[in-house]
This record gives structure tokens, sequence and C-alpha cells, in this order.
């Protein structure tokens, strides 16, 4: 199996940057060519440029580090808030039954829409944005746990029980291990979530993180600048994301190894 | 005569009408006896409550009516004195072989080093030394299985639980595990009560037969297998004498079908 994924590995990369490099071409040329403005689609060039103008003049770095601080917190905290609710659910089915209509509700109420009320809640800081990120990080974590320790075949608590294990031995050594890879495949779903919930929360309102920076280009129809900051949320949700695959990848250590985006 | 280790006085299981399902009588009237190390297969067609009598020897679950009593003490919840295989080995994925097998003891707090001797005596009867540090994904079906026969008697129980533990493997490992398991039953001199469909199973690893009618289940027959050889099944199998016991057993599960 590695065998071949190696041997299909080195042209699956080589057409991997390839196109990379045409995508980057013809963003560089092809607008020009076909006669769109240079202020609808600036060149690749231009953002570059922009970036950099923007670490000299926009203190971008550190609107960036303010943008990714708030997305970690908003991150950590809605995914320790999800699991621990997730679980708690999950281990009493009378508090799952009394609460679910209510948390169905606010899973389906749209999560940035609290944005403006936690700006006037709680003012211009950077409270109102990890908030919003918190809570959009929140649901997928809890639904995955809950449906994950829901999932467990009755015959392995069983198991459990034979042996004479406790309700808190049963919670610890099968349920909480068993529910890890879908914990993680709500993480990953989280990573994503926590950037567009700091990114709303700063649109909304604020003076600092690329969310402002976003308004403040836009205010200024400086195309290349929101490019550039396009560019660099991206890159804060990779980061985010792939923090989420390297946990994932030691704690789950014991899977079957998968290709690389096999999921 | 030797001591009783695992006995039902007419037990009766009951379940009562949920909004889903209308209730029903899995077993009724049923008294078995299972003595030192005595191996009893139970066999009977499917639905006719044999998972709930061992659920019921196991402590998981309690009789409507009736006693159950595991070395002469009545069975009111989990106990350390029964162990139980299924069909599935429920290895955990995320530990190793040998933490597997330690599972059961590390439940009842015994200490590592201990633990890992044990386990890894088992690992060796089981044939499976060398594999100890290895994930459940990483070992074929029939290895799985050696593991959680590894697990199932590291804790040293007196009786023994098996509910078609080796009806998913294909014929030939089968046949293999069938051997090490009645090798293991009869070395370490446990008591067992194993639950199948496979009627030659049942004659070649068994000192009694008990037949078990449609539900509600009852004991309709009871067979004491006169046969040598229970640690090699093998051998046994290849005995013509196996053939009256299988028509016998025959006769009666098609008798069990039609009674209804």
């Amino acid at each position: 199996m590695s065998r071949t994924a190696t041997a299909l590995g080195q042209p699956a990369v080589l057409v991997s940057m390839l196109i990379g490099v045409i995508f980057v071409a013809a963003w560089e040329w092809l607008p020009g060519m076909l006669g769109v403005a240079r202020f609808i689609i600036p060149p690749a060039s231009a953002v570059a440029e922009e970036i950099v103008f923007m670490f000299a003049r926009e203190n971008l770095l550190y609107h960036t580090a303010v943008t990714s601080l708030s997305v970690a917190i908003g991150f950590v905290l809605g995914a320790a808030l999800g699991a621990a609710i997730g679980y708690a659910l999950a281990v009493s089915p009378t508090a799952e039954f009394a609460l679910s209509p209510y948390i169905l509700a606010l899973q389906i109420a749209p999560k940035v829409a609290f944005a403006p009320l936690f700006v006037m809640w709680f003012g211009f800081n950077l409270m109102p944005k990890i908030l919003v990120a918190t809570l959009i990080v929140f649901f997928p974590v809890m639904v995955n746990v809950l449906g994950a320790v829901r999932q467990i075949d009755r015959d392995q608590i069983n198991l459990g029980r034979a042996f004479n294990a406790t309700r808190l031995e049963l919670f610890w050594k099968i349920e909480v291990p068993a529910s890890m890879p879908a914990l993680f495949a709500g993480l990953r779903i989280a990573a994503t979530l926590a950037v567009i919930g700091v990114i709303v929360g700063e649109l909304v309102g604020g003076s600092v993180g690329l969310g402002y920076l976003l308004a403040f280009g836009q205010g200024q129809a400086n195309t290349p600048m929101v490019f550039g900051v396009i560019i660099m949320l991206t890159l804060i949700g990779l980061v985010a994301y792939l923090a989420v695959v390297v946990a994932e990848a030691r704690v789950l250590h014991y899977m079957p190894k998968r290709d690389f985006g096999a999921r | 005569m030797a001591a009783v280790r695992l006995e039902f006085r007419n037990v009766t299981r009951r379940f009562a009408p949920t909004r889903r399902s209308e209730g029903v009588t899995a077993i009724e009237g049923v008294s078995i006896a299972v003595r030192d190390r005595e191996v009893v297969s139970l066999i009977g067609p499917s639905g006719c409550g044999k998972s709930t009598l061992l659920n019921l020897s196991a402590g998981l679950d309690g009789p409507s009516v009736g006693e159950v009593f595991v070395d002469g003490a009545k069975v009111t919840g989990p106990n350390s004195h029964v162990a139980f295989m299924l069909q599935k080995d429920l290895l955990l994925p995320w530990r190793t072989i040998r933490e597997n097998v330690e599972f059961g003891l590390e439940i009842r707090k015994v200490p590592a080093t201990q633990r890992r001797e044990i386990a890894l005596g088992q690992l060796k009867i089981c044939h499976l030394d060398g594999f100890e540090n290895h994930y459940p994904h990483q070992l074929s079906g029939g290895m799985r299985q050696r593991a959680a026969l590894a697990r199932t008697m590291a804790t040293d129980p007196s009786v023994v639980l098996m509910d078609e533990p080796f009806s998913a493997l294909d014929a030939q490992t089968k046949l293999v595990l069938q051997k090490d398991m009645a090798q293991t039953l009869s070395r370490l001199g446990k008591t067992c009560l194993f639950i199948t469909h496979d009627l030659a199973e049942a004659v070649a690893l068994s000192d009694r037969v008990l037949v078990m009618s449609k539900r509600p289940g009852r004991i309709i027959e009871e067979i004491a297998i006169d046969l040598p050889d229970r640690d090699d099944p093998i051998a046994r199998r290849s005995s013509e004498k196996v053939t009256p016991y299988l028509r016998r057993l025959t006769e009666l599960l098609d008798v069990a079908h039609a009674d209804v």
C-alpha cells in the first residue's frame, strides 16, 4: 500500500504543483487579456505587492495576530464546551431528551447573526468575535461527540460491565476513546468555522483584525487589499485545520493509515 | 459428582411490552446445571433466547422468575466468576493486543506488572506471542478471535460463556480455533456454556448438548456426548460415532422448528 502510494505520489505531486503554477499564471495574465479591469480582478503580482505593503504600512502582522488569537481562543472554548456538553448529554438520556428542542433551535439559528448582538453587549473588543467563534464551533463538536457515544456497540459496553467496570470506568476506558474519531471529525469542521465566526465578528464592529482590514479595503475600493486579506484568512484557516490534523494523527495513531486527503 | 458451577433454576425471562415492540417471553422454565470442567453446548433455532441465557449468566440481565447461581452464589449483577466471548471480538481498537487482554484485569485493579505477565502468558497459550504490541486492525479475523479468547481467560473466570464465537470465521480457521479453545478449556479446567448454531461444532466440543425450542425457549432435550477426545475436536469429528448424534440433533431441531 505504501509502495503504491509513493509510486502514485510522485506524479500526483508534480501535477498538483503544475496546477498551482497554471492558476497563478492565469490569475496574473488572463483577466488583462480578457479586458477585465484591474480594480475588478487585480493580477497576482499586484496582490502580492499589496500584501508586502500592508505588512509595512497597515500593520498586517498585528491584525493577523489578533485574528489568529481570536480564532484560537474561540476554537478551544467552543470545542471544550461542545465536547463537555456532548458527553454530558450522551451519558444522560434524560438531559438530552429535556434539552433537545432547545439545542435544535439554537443549532438551526444562524450563529453569525448573533454578532451584532454580542457587539452591543460587550462593545468593540475581542469578546464578541470570540463568542461568535465559540458558538459556531460548539455545535459540530457536540453533535459528533453525542452521536459517537450513542453509536457505541452495546456489546462493547456489556463487556466492560461484565468485567465489573464502574460507570466512570466505562466512560473513560470505552466511551471517550471510542468517540475520538468522531470528535476529531467535528474539530476539523470546527477549525474552518472558527475563522468564519471571527471574521463576521470583526466585520460587524471593531478596529482591529483582518475582518476590519477587509471592511477598510472595501471602503477604499482597494481590491488588491481585499484579495490579500482573503489570502491571509485562508492561511489562518489552513494552519488551524492542519493543527487539528496533526493532533488527530497523534491521538488516533492506532487507526489504519489513510492516504492523505482521503476524507 | 462434581460441583455445579452454573445453575439455572426454573428461570423465565419476560420482556415487558414497549411502545416499539410487544412483550415477549424469551425463555420459560429453564433449568440447567453445568458442572465443574464441563462443556455444555446450547443449540436451538434463532430467536430462541440463547443470548438471553448468556446475559442472565453474566449478570447483565436478571430473570423475571427463578434464580441463576454461579459457584453456588446467586447472580445479582456482573461478577468476577464469569467471562464471555461473542461472535464479535469486541477488541478495543485503540489498545494493543496485550492491553486488550489486560482490559478485565485493569478493571479488577490488578497491578501493572502482574497484568502484563498474565496477558503475555495467555497470548502465548493462544499462539499470539510476538503480536502483543500489534493493534487489532493489524490482525486477521482468526487472530483477533484468539486475542478475545486470551482476554476471556485472563481474568481466570470459573465459568466461560461463549456465544457463537467462531461463526464469523472461515471453515479452516474455525477448525483450528475450535481445537485451540478445546485444549485451552481442558488444560485450564474451565467450565463452559457454549451457544452455537453449528450442530457438528456442538458435538465436537461438548460433554453435553442442550436443545432449545423456539420462543419462548425451553430446554426440550439433553444429550450426553459419550465420545472421547473432548480436547481434540478434529479427531472427534473424524470418528464415525459422531454421525448418530448429528442425526439425532437434526431430528430434534426439525421438531423444534415445527413445534410452535
